[in-house]
């Protein structure tokens, strides 16, 4: 594995391996969205309970579980380059904390909208809703501390290790609020907490998940791409690059 | 590379000076204690006096402002070193940076947290906590701002290279506090309720053990990145 890994090492050859992932990446998240989208708003059938306002779920649910999923995915990161000391691990672990952030914001906002009609309020403490928030002070702890280092890659390895000790406190915080929640108020509304879902609905949500999937992978390769130029902007291959495009 | 030192006389060396620096430096020590008794007078004046209220939110008041002022002396642990070279020749020498990094959290949370754990009770009768929480309160101060000090030091090392590094510290710091707040708090009104608290003090108690065994290595890595 590491002799056909090993290539990847170089800026040059991961840049140009971005490169050519990125145009599928983001011609078939476009795709998926607007199937799944479409589908979801406009053919799904109404829900009986709640009516037209549960078409929501469609970004709402996407957003929420990958916002952790890409936390998980920092945090592989920011291992690999804590222990094989690959920088570019550093890099593409920086390039998706912006991502993640936005996507827990989504999710925290949407879910607010959706609560009002349900629930009749934009907020509520909610286990669910609390972790949510808590993951997006996390987010942007690190995003912080990764724009506060001049050298970019002492600031990788500093928001990776940032990243590995919250990725130990993520599941301590989820119980602990989850604990705390029930300990503080009796009656949680868990209208979320359907039995089950009809499958005209879940076909559409899970083709939406796979769409946001793909549409984080094809953001991170953007921002993994311009992290590479960031950190190399001295090397000659990069000169050569840019004298190419500005032709 | 013959260790002349050993482990323990390395660790009590540490401890023994940064003890030192303190005390030679008594506002290190008093500053964080007045912040911590003028947050918890601010709470009453701005709620009001009603002591049916202040029972109720009294274990809140003091482990939020226990979190705020250990945030506060936080800087001092590093930085000074950092600032004088000190912390540089701790990482150059041959001796393992896991015990010199204990022996300095530890000696942290002398300076910081057994004053409040001292005062706290003094406190609390300004804000009417229940006489059966007492106990509950001393414990889950005893258990759980030693975590506060080796998590706290954590994100001191990261930012301890970092000009007003300050702000940035408590933004990274804080979200990793919640647990050992929702415990602590939980334990304690648990009490106040004269039911059992056992379950949380354990959580506690294991969040400290997990904090001590895990949380010198992060420290050490960061120092590492912070002095590069």
């Amino acid at each position: 594995m590491w002799k056909w890994l090993h290539p990847y090492a170089k800026p040059e050859r991961s840049y140009e391996l971005a490169s050519t992932l990125l145009p599928w990446f983001a011609v078939s998240s476009v795709i998926t969205l607007l199937i799944g989208t479409i589908w979801g708003l406009a053919f799904a059938p109404v829900d009986y309970q709640q009516g037209e306002s549960y078409r929501i779920i469609f970004i709402h649910v996407p957003a929420a579980t990958l916002a952790m999923s890409t936390y998980m995915a920092m945090a592989t990161a920011a291992f690999v380059g804590m222990v094989w000391q690959l920088k570019l691990s550093d890099a593409a672990a920086a390039a998706m904390a912006p991502v993640g952030a936005v996507l827990t914001a989504i999710a925290l906002i949407t879910g607010s909208a959706w609560g009002k009609p349900m629930w009749g309020t934009w907020w509520i403490w909610d286990a669910r809703l609390t972790t949510e928030l808590i993951l997006l002070f996390i987010y942007i702890g690190i995003i912080a501390l990764h724009n506060s280092f001049e050298d970019k890659v002492l600031a990788g390895r500093a928001a990776g290790i940032l990243t590995l000790v919250g990725v130990i406190n993520i599941p301590i915080i989820k119980y602990s609020v989850e604990w705390w929640n029930t300990l503080h108020q009796g009656a949680t509304i868990s209208k979320l907490d359907k039995p089950s879902m009809p499958t005209e609905m879940l076909i559409p949500l899970l083709i939406n998940i796979l769409g946001f999937a793909l549409m984080i992978g094809a953001l991170t390769l953007i921002r993994f791409r311009n992290e590479i130029i960031d950190r190399n902007s001295m090397r000659p291959w990069v000169r050569e690059l840019v004298a190419q495009e500005s032709k | 590379m013959t260790h002349s030192i050993s482990y323990w006389k390395t660790f009590s060396n540490v401890l023994r000076r940064d003890l030192k620096v303190a005390v030679r430096n008594k506002g290190d020590i008093f500053n964080p204690l007045v912040f911590f008794v003028i947050v918890i007078t601010l709470f009453p004046l701005g709620i009001g006096s009603d002591s049916q209220v202040l029972t109720r939110i009294a274990p809140g008041i003091i482990w939020v402002a226990a979190l705020l002022s250990a945030l506060l002396s936080l800087e001092r642990l590093f930085k000074n070193d950092y600032n004088d070279g000190s912390l540089e020749q701790m990482l150059l020498s041959p001796q393992p940076l896991f015990i010199m990094v204990f022996a300095k959290v530890l000696a942290h949370w002398v300076l910081t947290g057994i004053p409040i754990i001292i005062i706290a009770p003094l406190l609390a009768v300004l804000l009417h906590l229940e006489e059966a929480a007492y106990g509950a309160l001393i414990i889950t101060l005893l258990l759980g701002t030693p975590i506060l000090s080796l998590i706290g030091a954590v994100g001191v090392a990261l930012t301890v290279g970092i000009k007003k590094g300050g702000v940035l510290l408590s933004l990274l710091v804080l979200p990793l506090y919640i647990p050992v707040l929702i415990f602590a708090t939980g334990a304690i009104e648990a009490a106040a309720l004269a039911m059992p608290y056992a379950g949380h003090l354990a959580i506690i108690a294991a969040l400290l053990t997990g904090a001590i065994t895990l949380t010198p290595f992060a420290i050490g890595a960061a120092l590492r990145v912070s002095t590069n």
